[in-house]
């Protein structure tokens, strides 16, 4: 037992050491700070923030353009997207949100950003290079979550209090279809192939695996923890490996990431992280998941490969979101 | 957007006495646009689901300004939750439409329950007395009418006086009083000074606290009641004298924790704070308040609800209109969820474990079978912030923690019927 005991724990450290040295890429990973109402530039490589770039009221969807050179961040409270150039980090212009965006996605080739309007059941769809709004999209109550199907055909639109995933078709910009999920439902995610379309609920505690062809639930998968209360167990962001074969779930208050099996949809593993864990993102060789912990002020850094949260990364106050761009 | 940009040009193309009549062409034009567009994208227009909202006059006695109500208080809360079931109903080709009807203090509801019956309200949201609310109840069972109580807090109402056609949103007094309790035992304050009022809504929740001090292990060390010989509510310059009035009230007693009020009457409690003989926290009908809903709350997407309201009434949404925006929103949920318009079926599904509904609260709301009371979180308010939220950590039951607040199945005198 003893030798066994040494040898894995000799093991882990090799593993531990050879990922902490190993010659990977570097990116650039920027944490939005809803409260700090800022971006942290976090250096993949040294694993530590490097730059903090002063942002407008509330920064919390955040993503990075296709071609790397701007950084898109909703800053809730000012009413719009703010754009940032990746190379001078300096605030160059406006996308016109709508009310209080929060979460927003990008098309697959860029030129379309679909935001989420919380106040105003709407979905605004922007022309990225012209900087317009082009289309405003009804939906149901409390628009949350989006994601954009990896053909670029549909985007998802979730809303909360309606409790539906709104299927809009993004030629004609109208809902074709209209799912009915748990309670609360939060963020979507598709599958990299687009075979599944996954979707978390607050209030009914899951993670709801859709077809998207049929549009109809195959699964709902549940999260239990024993010890913690089902009410501090809420799934938020969604995280899929670029071949689909896992997803991490961020389970919020309950300071966990549920590890998914992206074909049994079995829950692997609850890794512990930091504090209200919220959204995610992939280093791009898919080797990182640095996820956003609010109320610990921290990103946690898990190796995919061994399952295992290697490094907590100081940022600023009650990130929220993460997105990945390159060094 | 482009088809309305086309309207101005038209109007300055015609002659100015046409002008008028081409606005309430175009008023008429957009009125369809809009009813299409909400009933979209549905192949045949449906029948709208009428919901009733009955209700007496709303009470202004009450000891601070800022509670006065609003002259909406209440119906607010039921409008937008009509809003909200019809942006969802757009999807699904269901519309919704709520028919106000107010009632004198002590009228017999029963006319005003067969005039809504008779417009086609199967559903009515009632804020009405206990005694108001059993007339209403027992006039609309013949005709299949179905009750949302949203306002009385009478246990009697979920026990001996049990309606088979009477749903409970408001919480009952025992489960804001072991919604209290639990905190104050979390907290160590075992030892109470408990004072109430002389009217019977005050001695009810009196009992209500001396039920969870009971329940919950604290211990009452002293009681006193507060007689209303009126004129105690603002008066001019009534203020030293409400000072010494509250300091005599609270002299005179063994040495306790916290000072827990029973004044739903609104008499005297509101007066304890910060006036008490020996300084020691003051909680119930003021000071730490049990109630559904604060204007401070911003939990679990609440502040969304806050804002949507503020945005369409321009004041702070209320206990009262949360309490009529989750009635409204029990029916819109089951008329989703079950697809239909039809009354008894989505009685039905309403009542089935399937059911549940979202109000913010961090956890699905379902309701109580055996005397059709939800389940609920209970908020504690000191009146500026949300101090915590019950159940606390800890109190534990077999089927679900709420029902660790109120009355439970094995303790209920209520037969369904």
């Amino acid at each position: 037992m003893i030798g066994i005991g040494i040898l894995r724990h000799f093991g882990l450290t090799i593993a531990t050491l050879a990922a902490m040295t190993m010659p990977s890429h570097a990116y650039t990973a920027y944490v939005s700070n809803e409260k700090g109402n800022s971006i942290s530039v976090v250096d993949t490589e040294k694993m530590t923030t490097v730059a903090t770039i002063k942002t407008g009221e509330r920064p919390r969807g955040i993503e990075v353009s296709r071609d790397g050179k701007f950084v898109f961040v909703a800053t809730g409270d000012d009413n719009t997207i703010q754009i940032i150039d990746t190379a001078t980090r300096k605030i160059v212009g406006e996308l016109p949100s709508g009310p209080d965006p929060e979460q927003f996605a990008l098309d697959p080739a860029g030129k379309f950003l679909y935001v989420a309007n919380e106040d105003d059941a709407a979905v605004t769809v922007i022309d990225v290079e012209a900087r317009k709004a082009v289309a405003k999209i009804p939906v149901g109550v409390e628009p949350e979550g989006i994601a954009v199907s990896p053909d670029g055909k549909i985007v998802i639109c979730t809303s909360e209090t309606t409790s539906m995933a709104h299927f809009i078709d993004t030629t004609d910009r109208k809902v074709v279809a209209n799912v009915l999920i748990g309670s609360r439902p939060r963020a979507a995610a598709f599958k990299p192939d687009g075979s599944e379309l996954w979707i978390t609920s607050e209030v009914g505690g899951g993670l709801s695996i859709i077809d998207p062809t049929t549009r109809k639930i195959t699964k709902v998968v549940r999260f239990t923890i024993p010890g913690l209360r089902a009410e501090k167990i809420q799934p938020v962001g969604i995280n899929i490996t670029s071949d689909g074969k896992l997803g991490f779930v961020h389970l919020g208050p309950s300071n966990r990431i549920a590890v998914v099996d992206g074909t049994t949809h079995e829950v692997l593993k609850y890794l512990l992280v930091g504090q209200r864990v919220w959204h995610g993102a992939f280093t791009p060789d898919g080797k990182y998941l640095l996820a956003a912990n609010g109320l610990s002020n921290d990103v946690s850094v898990i190796d995919v490969a061994s399952l295992k949260v290697i490094k907590s990364v100081q940022v600023g106050e009650l990130p929220w979101g993460v997105a990945m761009g390159s060094k | 957007m482009g088809r309305h940009a086309a309207w101005p040009r038209l109007l300055r193309s015609l002659p100015r006495k046409h002008t008028f009549l081409v606005v309430k062409l175009c008023l008429a034009v957009a009125t369809c646009l809009v009813a299409n567009w909400i009933g979209a994208p549905a192949a045949a227009e449906s029948q709208p689901i009428k919901i009733g909202y009955l209700h007496g006059p709303l009470s202004k006695e009450k000891i601070s300004l800022i509670d006065i109500p609003a002259p909406n208080e209440g119906l607010a809360g039921a409008q937008l939750a009509i809003d909200d079931n019809n942006t969802t109903g757009s999807f699904l080709g269901q519309r919704f439409e709520l028919i106000e009807s107010k009632i004198a203090e002590g009228d017999d509801p029963a006319s005003a329950v067969k005039a809504l019956a008779d417009q086609g309200a199967a559903f009515i949201a009632v804020n009405l007395p206990a005694t108001q609310l059993l007339q209403a109840a027992d006039a609309g069972k013949a005709s299949g009418e179905i009750l949302i109580n949203a306002g009385a807090p009478d246990e009697r109402l979920r026990e001996q006086d049990c309606r088979a056609n009477v749903i409970h949103v408001a919480p009952t007094r025992f489960m804001l009083a072991d919604a209290l309790a639990q905190y104050l035992i979390v907290r160590k304050w075992r030892n109470w000074f408990l004072v109430s009022g002389s009217h019977d809504g005050d001695k009810a929740f009196a009992d209500a606290l001396r039920h969870a001090a009971k329940r919950f292990g604290a211990k009452i060390v002293a009681e006193k009641e507060f007689k209303d010989t009126g004129g105690a509510r603002r008066t001019d310059s009534g203020l030293a004298e409400v000072q010494r009035q509250m300091i005599d009230l609270t002299q005179g007693v063994p040495d306790y924790d916290i000072l827990v009020a029973a004044d739903e009457s609104e008499v005297f409690a509101g007066y304890l704070p910060y006036r008490t003989w020996t300084p020691r926290p003051v909680a119930g009908s003021a000071g730490l308040v049990p109630t559904t809903w604060d204007a401070a709350f911003d939990q679990w997407g609440a502040l969304q609800l806050q804002n949507r309201f503020k945005k369409k009434y321009q004041r702070f949404m209320t206990p009262l209109d949360m309490q009529l925006w989750t009635a409204v929103r029990i029916v819109g949920e089951a008329a989703a969820h079950a697809n239909t318009a039809d009354a008894a079926q989505l009685f039905a599904y309403i009542k089935s474990p399937e059911f549940s509904v979202a109000a913010f609260k961090g956890q699905k709301l379902t309701l109580r079978d055996w005397n059709l009371q939800l389940r609920q979180p209970i908020l504690l308010f000191d009146g500026r912030n949300t101090v915590s939220i019950s159940p606390q950590e800890g109190f534990l039951h077999q089927t679900s923690e709420l029902d660790t607040l109120g009355l439970d199945r094995p303790e209920t005198k209520c037969k369904l019927r």
